[in-house]
């Protein structure tokens, strides 16, 4: 079992001609996942990498049947695309793109409140996998394995890092999402936990959190009230200086709040195992497990 | 990005806050006819991007043109130490010299981004003038907010239940509903991240009056606001982050000694982390982004270079995609290219990770090859010390 993508999904990428989206779609396309298309507006009718490329979401989805795209859209244009594929109907929508601004990303967000059936991960984010059935994304498919442990984090190579241990001790994953690193983003931490937590196969789950905001504590709260499975965390940034965007445009103290060490503090509380070190993670899955 | 507050000040007025007469001046003299113009008592304010000025000796009253010379000698070419400057504090190249106005009340106005919701909310507080962080910690109760979203702007009404939170008399309460719409609009048609008026003022004529200004932008979307981009100040930030920038290297400069070059900002930030578990102190926050190619990694030596702190340097890549023998070439070309003489540390997974350590071991360079984040940072931090 998985959550959210697995062999059956049947992925659009909009954006599909452009050079990144070319490249990762071969990627994807090699992993053994079901690209059925493209969306670009004013190529459709033509073919990429042996797929259709359609003008609109609509088209795509009524000609392929498509339940998830993947949006490599420029920032400029990456919120529309977002919305154009909620009001497809598509059940996932997995924004790649970084750089939205953010009152953009406001705009789409509150569009998608009116659309209940489709869930947004990210933007700014690397993807989602379910190890050996489905990536989608830029993640490099070949560090993951199938297994028990779910992965959520806002970061893209810190959560690679994370697999690469958990693959090097033989721990496969269930499902790994990159939330994203932007202020605004369509699944948060607690909102993966759930998932996760619901999941009969993930026996542990791995929450990487970075400072700015309090989604970690929010989900920290979480995780305390619902969950009885290992929650293994790391914060990102215990050495970041305040006010100072660290990379990621959500990635900041600003005014005292959204520091390390209140997540850690939160999460510790929960009952939530906090790494000490990002190269800690892998190890202290392997003892929550009992491996 | 952030601006000056008599920036800030032109913005908001061109949106109908209401502010104080006066202008900006980069000399005595300028800063001399400016009062000469207002007349009366006047306020000469250094212009620096951080708050506290008026602790820190960097706002004065004058009365009259020669005192406004005398203030603005003092201040302009000071070096301003703030609690948000640090210790090395900030050089103050320019002044806003402004009208005094008789102050009845003085209220806070704020509008950002509210991460939980998803939406811009603009807070008012009658606790104007302080530090709103100490005001939400100590008197919660005295800071009412309201959401909205950005399509259909923020409600008359909405601005009205803030105007009469703020305890104003009846007299002023249309101009404040006009002032909070007025930001709120330039809230969103200028992309801001924090747009803030503290202290927003009540006079005594019953006008509102923003008494100071703050705003920052939203980086991603300068790029449709190119009246913006030129505000930008590069005296205020620092020189090796303003070179980084223009290689499109996302650099904060730290005042350890062991520089780091990573690719991805959470990776960079836990391997900040990682060196101060071990005992080191990161010089930098440095993120190469997912394409680092030799001519990226060379960008990044030599920003990580100027920095004379650097005593040793890590590179931490988890290449996944990305090749490591490509990777291992490009560090080696630049190396060599740029003669780094400190010692390097260098982590690196991904494909081909063995034919990239060989590709370092046989460059006759000072490389030291890690294995897994924690040894990368206990071998860094040996050699810095």
């Amino acid at each position: 079992m998985s959550i959210l993508v697995n062999k059956d999904t049947r992925l659009l990428v909009q954006g599909f001609t452009g050079r990144e989206a070319t490249f990762h779609s071969e990627q994807m396309i090699a992993y053994g996942g079901q690209v059925v298309g493209g969306v670009v507006p004013g190529k459709g009718g033509s073919s990429h990498l042996g797929r259709p490329v359609f003008n609109t979401v609509a088209d795509a989805v009524k000609a392929t049947g498509a339940n998830a795209s993947v949006v490599f859209v420029p920032p400029a244009f990456a919120a529309e695309a977002v919305m154009e594929a909620a009001d497809a109907g598509l059940a996932l929508v997995v924004c790649i793109t970084e750089g939205i601004p953010a009152v953009d990303m406001v705009k789409a967000w509150q569009f998608l409140q009116t659309k209940p059936a489709t869930r947004l991960i990210g933007p700014n984010c690397p993807g989602i996998i379910t190890p050996g059935e489905c990536k989608i994304g830029i993640m490099p498919g070949h560090i993951h394995k199938p297994g028990p442990v779910g992965v959520v984090s806002r970061s893209g190579t810190l959560t690679y890092e994370a697999v690469g241990q958990l693959s090097a001790l033989g721990i496969g994953q269930t499902t790994c999402i990159g939330i994203g690193g932007d202020p605004i983003i369509g699944t948060n931490h607690t909102d993966s936990i759930r998932l996760f937590n619901e999941d009969p196969k993930t026996e542990a789950i791995v929450m990487i959190g970075e400072i700015g905001g309090n989604a970690e504590e929010m989900a920290a709260a979480y995780v305390k009230e619902h969950v009885r499975k290992p929650v293994i965390g790391f914060i990102a940034g215990q050495t970041a200086p305040p006010g100072r965007r660290m990379g990621h445009a959500g990635a900041i103290i600003s005014g005292g709040s959204g520091k390390a060490s209140d997540k850690i503090k939160a999460m510790e509380e929960a009952g939530i195992i906090v790494c000490p070190t990002p190269a800690d993670m892998g190890e202290r899955v392997k003892a929550a497990l009992k491996l | 990005m952030k601006i000056h507050e008599y920036q800030a000040k032109e913005i908001l007025a061109r949106y109908g806050v209401p502010v104080p007469r006066g202008r900006m001046a980069s000399t005595v003299d300028e800063a001399e006819e400016i009062a000469r113009d207002l007349g009366g008592r006047v306020v000469v304010k250094a212009q620096i991007h951080a708050g506290g000025r008026g602790k820190g000796g960097g706002v004065k009253l004058a009365d009259g043109r020669d005192a406004a010379r005398e203030a603005a000698q003092k201040i302009l070419g000071m070096t301003l130490v703030t609690h948000q400057t640090g210790l090395e504090g900030r050089l103050v190249q320019r002044l806003l010299v402004e009208e005094t106005l008789p102050i009845v009340k003085e209220l806070y106005l704020g509008i950002v981004l509210d991460r939980g919701t998803g939406l811009p909310v603009v807070m008012a507080s009658p606790a104007g003038g302080m530090d709103i962080e100490e005001v939400a910690a100590k008197t919660p109760e005295l800071i009412f907010k309201e959401a909205f979203a950005p399509g259909t702007g923020l409600m008359g009404w909405q601005a009205r239940k803030l105007a009469f939170s703020l305890g104003l008399p009846n007299e002023a309460i249309s101009a404040a509903v006009k002032t909070i719409m007025a930001l709120a609009k330039a809230w969103v048609e200028m992309d801001c991240s924090l747009a803030e008026v503290n202290p927003l003022v009540l006079t005594a004529g019953n006008g509102i009056v923003a008494l100071d200004a703050k705003i920052s932008f939203d980086d991603n979307a300068l790029y449709r606001h190119k009246d913006v981009v030129e505000l930008r100040d590069l005296g205020e930030e620092d020189p090796l982050e303003v070179e980084a920038s223009k290689f499109g290297l996302n650099y904060i400069k730290l005042d350890g000694n062991v520089a780091c070059m990573v690719n991805g900002a959470g990776l960079a930030m836990a391997t900040m982390d990682i060196i101060k578990w071990a005992g080191g102190s990161p010089a930098n926050f440095l993120d190469v982004g997912g394409g680092a190619n030799k001519d990226q990694i060379g960008n990044a030596f030599h920003i990580l270079l100027a920095d004379p702190n650097v005593k040793a340097i890590l590179i931490n890549i988890f290449g996944g995609i990305l090749r490591c023998d490509v990777l291992a070439a490009g560090v080696v070309d630049a190396a060599r290219a740029l003669d780094v003489k400190v010692p390097i540390v260098i982590r690196m997974e991904g494909t081909n990770v063995e034919i990239g350590r060989q590709i370092l071991a046989d460059s006759g360079l000072n490389f030291t090859v890690a294995q897994g984040m924690r040894d990368a940072a206990e071998k860094v931090v040996a050699l810095a010390a």
